[in-house]
């Protein structure tokens, strides 16, 4: 076994996993703090008003960083969830119920920046196109996963029936990613593309992929501190968890 | 791997891969049903039933837009190009509302053809720039600079770019 796949497998040990995810968790979220301070500087007051929709444009630098990650977050469930569905690792089921909750909150972002936006825009908070409508069903989808886990009592049980519902819904992905150029819809198309011309200036463009790296730390710190707390509160009768819970109790 | 390994990683990619196919045959089958708006030459081509309710979307004709004036009632064009279309509004337009900008027109057409909206939005494109490079672009193609797309078949650079 070389050494990446043995560290693979040493994170698959709840305990490992424990305390790697409190060794990097505050790293991601400092990291976070810093690049969301520069990103918004950048973007609210450095980056220049826009030649049609002037200042209100600015709402992009937090509504299409939520909107990629309510995509990036479901996918990195759902591949949580199938590892935990086929190989049953505990870590790895933990991990996708952990992501569940924030790719919902950033759904719900997503929604309401760009309700607010849509207003002055298109003159309307809310219109049934194909974009909207399947940004509103991932954040159903969100729900219903969360509710799932939530309705069975048995953890692990839980885990795995909510698992299989992400990979159901994952269906939901491509079909967001692609509403914009398979119907005619009101929302405008991709602006970044990751192959070829972005077609936004660059002074607009940093503060904006500055953004989408400090969202992604946002999400790494808060899955890993989740997870943690999943795995005491799963573990809680091992021995080393409780040295962790009460550390004088169990050195006595 | 083993095998309850091996049968229940079938098991999960079947799941993907089976909704997958479903609902992607679902939604080719609904294609033509889920299209937000209309555009100006399909509604010439009669492919819109006469009477009924629709999104008409396209672009304002430079020039077209009268104002009658101390009312809310405005009168303008809408083209994709090919063909267009009269429009008849009475209300407020959205802030994005000008010449040459995509909109998105929610009514129907009465007997003279003219499709009367009850709803104006405006489409704005995927284009972010600060309005001095926007300058620079207009002195190099002065017919105006647009990216907007107005269906899969349609896309079009007016100015040739």
């Amino acid at each position: 076994m070389n050494k990446l796949t043995l560290w693979f497998h040493k994170l698959g040990s709840p305990e490992y996993f424990y305390r790697f995810a409190g060794r990097w968790a505050p790293w991601a979220g400092w990291s976070f703090a810093l690049l969301t301070v520069i990103g918004l500087y950048l973007g609210m007051f450095k980056a220049p008003p826009d030649y049609q929709q002037g200042e209100s444009y600015r709402i992009i630098f937090i509504h299409v960083p939520s909107a990629w990650m309510s995509m990036f977050i479901y996918v990195a469930m759902s591949a949580a969830g199938f590892v935990g569905l086929v190989w049953r690792i505990k870590v790895a089921e933990i991990m996708a119920m952990a992501s569940a909750p924030i790719g919902a909150a950033f759904t719900l972002v997503t929604l309401v920046t760009g309700a607010f936006w849509g207003k002055p825009m298109w003159g309307a908070y809310w219109v049934w196109d194909a974009r909207l409508t399947s940004e509103l069903i991932l954040l159903f989808i969100y729900l219903g996963i969360i509710g799932l886990y939530q309705a069975i009592e048995d953890r692990r049980t839980a885990a795995r029936a909510a698992s299989l519902l992400a990979l159901v819904g994952l269906v939901n992905i491509p079909i967001i990613h692609f509403s914009v150029e398979w119907w005619t819809t009101l929302h405008q198309g991709s602006t970044v593309n990751l192959m070829g011309e972005s077609s936004m200036h660059p002074s607009m463009l940093w503060p904006l992929l500055i953004m989408a790296v400090a969202t992604k730390l946002y999400y790494v710190m808060n899955v890993l501190q989740r997870a943690r707390n999943m795995i005491l509160e799963l573990e809680s009768n091992k021995s080393w968890a409780k040295t962790v819970l009460q550390p004088a109790e169990a050195s006595r | 791997m083993t095998p309850t390994r091996k049968r229940r990683l079938y098991a999960a990619l079947a799941v993907t891969i089976g909704v997958g196919v479903a609902v992607g045959l679902t939604v080719m089958a609904l294609r033509d049903n889920m299209l937000f708006f209309f555009s100006p030459t399909e509604v010439h081509a009669g492919e819109v039933p006469e009477g009924s309710n629709f999104r008409l979307g396209g672009m304002v004709v430079d020039g077209s837009v009268t104002r009658t004036p101390g009312s809310l009632k405005v009168r303008f064009d809408l083209t994709d190009h090919g063909q267009t279309v009269p429009v008849e509004y009475e209300g407020i337009l959205p802030d994005l509302f000008r010449e040459g900008q995509g909109i998105i027109a929610m009514g129907s057409l009465n007997k003279d053809s003219v499709f009367v909206a009850s709803e104006v939005l405006a489409k704005h494109d995927e284009t972010y720039m600060p309005p001095e490079v926007a300058d620079a672009l207009k002195a190099v193609h002065p017919e105006g600079y647009n990216s907007e797309n107005y269906g899969d078949d349609k896309k079009d650079t007016p100015d040739g770019t």
